[in-house]
């Protein structure tokens, strides 16, 4: 009953990616800013999103857009475009090949369009994610049928478990998994009827914490199985549970997050020694970041240097576990764990090791969390 | 070689019928899918305060879910992190999305907010049977049989899971249909073989009309 379990299954490695955000249109250019303790975050007034000012991480102007947009396509898909577009370049990954498949995570897509268009038949197909996923995919010659994950602010990190997962099983060589987000009225009113949004730069697991900011944004990892890969970092793991406890407040103890953190670490084979440091989620509300500190102290990670990188981008919603990760990568490679932006003093009693200042680590992995309205929660290894 | 499983229990709502293991155990057509969706509830005498401030998406797979596991005994037989649930649709939440919408203009509700996430269907789903496994929602223009047979086979072989709910629950309008498997290790007392036929069968076999979708 067990064998297949015994199989040997192949390593998953990370092959290229690329963050498209408002303080970069490449992970270099990110990276560098975010080391500089750059944000995205700064207040605006868009009566076209809210009545009142608000703080976000949005983009501004064209830079984005595609030159020559023949295909009209929305933000939405011309954010995955741009973002795929650079990572596939001198990856070395075709994207008409039979064995690459292409994954789509987010949770709103183009939601936006109810603000400004008529509610007909026509428009409620444009808005499907089946529609953005086909017009992205043909846009670079895709031949397989794309996977979309839609699981709330868990998105993009299950696009990386699936992704693993089908290359581990065989069903395909090469994934391309990239998730965006744009942010409109429809969002911010819904965070803000929650009352859910910080009326300044959030700060994450601080004692101040008052909410989080939401943030605009893609990015796209691209992974393979192929062994010429085999010098690269490489998915470990990953896990997904629920809380089975309330759809829009987090567990009252972390313990379902926790046993994500210790599944993801099982199925990586690296024992909690071996973590040097977590990228948390960390949105800065309060129900959030006591959950998660229980979390990561019952996993046993109480000491583990952690940051949440919501003080730079805001809360990008179904691209932050992809934005996420990616930035973590560039922190494995260059040895560098960023700080929390606007983290001074621990929020809850039990305090976790929140990093403040830019630490040089000697680092061979990490582990990275997410949770979700719906109860969801998930970990991703990626190591050396 | 792949170890077996089997379609222990399977559920369909669609069109106002409801049909649980290949038998049609209630009909309420002509009427609105609001009426329809609480026509089972009251029907079956289920008792779950709950349910009321649902969005049909989140009403659909719960009444599907509840039928599906009538005469079942997951919670007993599986630890909580054993259970998980795959779903895909083809709409996300887009039926409840407009519906927040509307509120937006005068006061946005949070509890319509809530339920503009597709996945929150799993959500009341886990939160009703305390389940805590692997879950995930896709979206797919048609049900991706083939799709969700690995994805569900894969988490079972591996011992991700020992037990899995998946399938499709769909909500646009008036428009409905959900499927959903039990899948286990075990026989059960009609094997039914985890499969792409078999689960296509169960999908397509009931479709008295024409796919809405």
């Amino acid at each position: 009953m067990s064998e297949i379990s015994e199989v040997h299954e192949p390593e998953v490695f990370v092959v290229a990616d690329n963050i498209l955000s408002p303080i970069g249109s490449t992970t270099a250019e990110n990276f560098s800013n975010l080391k500089q303790r750059n944000s995205a975050l700064k207040q605006h007034l868009i009566p076209e999103i809210a009545e009142q000012p608000f703080f976000a991480s949005l983009f501004e102007g064209n830079e984005y857009f595609l030159e020559n947009n023949v295909q009209n396509y929305t933000k939405f898909e011309q954010l995955l475009i741009t973002s795929i577009c650079d990572a596939l370049k001198d990856s070395g990954i075709n994207s008409d090949d039979k064995n690459t498949v292409l994954i789509i995570s987010t949770t709103k897509g183009n939601i936006s369009l109810l603000e400004t268009e008529k509610n007909t038949d026509a428009l409620k197909k444009r808005v499907a994610l089946t529609t953005s996923a086909k017009l992205v995919a043909d846009h670079f010659g895709f031949i397989t049928q794309p996977v979309i994950v839609s699981n709330a602010c868990i998105s993009g990190v299950l696009g990386i478990i699936t992704g693993m997962r089908l290359l581990r099983s065989g069903q395909y060589k090469n994934a391309v998994i990239a998730g965006a987000e744009v942010i409109s009225n429809f969002i911010l009113s819904g965070f803000e009827s929650f009352q859910a949004l910080s009326p300044e730069t959030c700060l994450p697991f601080d004692k101040l914490h008052k909410g989080l900011n939401l943030g605009e944004g893609a990015g796209t990892i691209v992974l393979s199985t192929n062994k010429k890969y085999k010098q690269n970092i490489k998915v470990k793991g990953g896990s997904v549970s629920n809380d089975a406890n309330h759809i829009s407040g987090p567990s009252r103890t972390g313990k379902e997050l926790a046993y994500a953190i210790k599944t993801a670490m099982k199925d990586s084979d690296v024992v909690n020694g071996e973590i040097d440091f977590i990228s948390a989620h960390g949105t800065a509300t309060v129900y959030n970041d006591e959950m998660e500190a229980n979390a990561i102290i019952l996993a046993g990670l109480k000491k583990t240097p952690l940051n949440s990188l919501k003080g730079y981008y805001g809360h990008t919603l179904g691209a932050a576990g992809l934005i996420e990760c990616i930035v973590s990568l560039q922190s494995l490679k260059e040895g560098l764990v960023l700080p929390t932006l606007g983290f001074k003093e621990m929020c809850a009693v039990n305090a976790i090791n929140v990093c403040s200042s830019l630490l040089p680590v000697n680092s061979n992995n990490f582990i990275k969390t997410a949770s979700g309205f719906g109860g969801c929660n998930t970990a991703v290894v990626f190591g050396k | 070689m792949p170890l077996k499983k089997y379609i222990t229990s399977s559920c369909f709502i669609h069109n106002g019928i409801v049909i649980k293991d290949g038998i049609k155990i209630f009909e309420n057509p002509d009427v609105d899918i609001s009426a329809f969706l609480l026509s089972i509830y009251q029907y079956f005498k289920f008792n779950y305060p709950k349910f009321y401030k649902m969005d049909n998406l989140s009403k659909l797979g719960w009444l599907t879910t509840e039928t599906l596991l009538t005469n079942t005994n997951l919670t007993g037989n599986y630890q909580p992190e054993d259970t998980g649930i795959i779903l895909a649709n083809a709409s996300s939440s887009l039926d409840n999305d407009i519906k927040y919408f509307n509120t937006i203009k005068d006061v946005p509700s949070p509890s319509l907010f809530v339920y503009t996430l597709p996945n929150i269907v799993i959500g009341e789903i886990c939160i009703r049977n305390n389940f805590k496994g692997e879950h995930a929602l896709f979206i797919q223009d048609f049900f991706d049989v083939g799709f969700i047979v690995k994805q569900v086979s894969y988490l079972l072989n591996k011992n991700i899971l020992q037990a899995c709910i998946c399938g499709w629950v769909e909500v646009l309008g008036q428009d409905y249909k959900a499927v959903l498997y039990l899948v286990e290790k075990k026989k059960g007392k009609k094997p039914l073989l985890f499969s792409k036929k078999n689960a296509e069968r169960i999908f397509n076999d009931f479709d008295s009309v024409r796919l809405l979708i």
